[in-house]
């Protein structure tokens, strides 16, 4: 089959701009979650969306019609890995408050949700950079065992190993932390 | 908790995140402007610059630097700084001189 005739200048910038506003979500939201605050997620996704205008057009041509997230969050893996290389760190605090509980709670419950859930951020942070990047492509993009297995560069099933591992060494940090945690004054009047 | 009650709390936790509203905007007229802020910056330091010929191999760093979408933002950053360089220069020479280390740094530290 012949190759398909290449896209005007025009052509390309507006199916780039089409990409970009598709996937600003998703790489802002992936960004935010591996640098931990909104200043460098700006900064992260800026640079991936930069990266990625400059080799769109081959990235069109290659990709065979398959969809371009993956290549679009590969770039901003690589680029966050840069980030922690260059300044020499890694998130080092509790991720920023980002309105970590949206839908109306009442008070005490909104407390126990907002602290059940800095848990699990928090727990997040400590896994391994791999299994950290497939939790938060997986439940903060809502990408498939086969789109994050392109973007991480790995198999179909190492994929699916990947994440049950992180899935439940996950679930043992937080249940320690659990254990840990001394009882609430709510849990103890109970007893 | 069950581990689909788990993975539901990690959802939960892990929700997408929205950017600032105004950066789709701001980033759609970074690629539009490109071409004209980067032939600006240039402009402003490459008529007196290149008068001395101890600077004539800067053009090609600038260049570089023009030439790609990922020039867009390290034009930009250096624009900013713009006044800034103007304000510490003791005269045009000088001020070429430090717009052009300004963009190599920026570049450098930018693009791949």
């Amino acid at each position: 089959m012949p190759d398909p005739q290449p896209l005007s200048k025009s052509e390309l910038d507006r199916s780039f701009s089409e990409l970009y506003r598709t996937h600003l979500r998703d790489v802002y939201s992936y960004a935010y979650y591996r640098v931990g605050n909104h200043h460098d997620a700006e900064d992260l996704t800026e640079q991936t969306f930069l990266q990625a205008y400059r080799h769109y057009e081959r990235a069109l041509r290659e990709s065979d019609g398959r969809p371009l997230r993956p290549w679009l969050i590969r770039i901003a893996h690589n680029l966050a890995a840069n980030y922690y290389r260059d300044r020499a760190r890694r998130p080092e605090s509790a991720i920023e408050d980002a309105a970590v509980i949206s839908a109306p709670h009442t008070t005490e419950r909104l407390v126990e949700d907002r602290e059940e859930l800095e848990e699990i951020l928090a727990g997040v942070q400590q896994l391994p950079d791999d299994r950290r990047e497939a939790l938060i492509m997986r439940f903060a993009l809502g990408m498939d065992n086969r789109e994050i297995a392109r973007a991480l560069g790995r198999s179909d099933g190492a994929t699916k190993v990947l994440l049950h591992r992180a899935i439940k060494q996950l679930e043992g940090i937080v249940g320690e932390q659990n254990s840990a945690r001394p009882p609430a004054a709510a849990e103890v009047a109970e007893r | 908790m069950s581990t689909t009650d788990f993975e539901a709390r990690l959802r939960a936790a892990l929700h997408p995140v929205d950017p600032p509203e105004d950066m789709a905007a701001r980033f759609e007229r970074t690629l539009v402007n490109l071409t004209e802020l980067a032939a600006d910056e240039l402009e402003a330091w490459e008529l007196s610059a290149m008068r001395d010929p101890r600077n004539w191999v800067r053009p090609a760093a600038a260049a570089v630097v023009g030439a790609g979408a990922g020039a867009a933002l390290v034009v930009l950053r250096v624009r900013g700084r713009h006044r800034r360089r103007r304000d510490q220069s003791a005269g045009v020479l000088d001020f070429a001189e430090r717009t052009v280390r300004d963009l190599a740094d920026e570049a450098r530290r930018l693009l791949p």
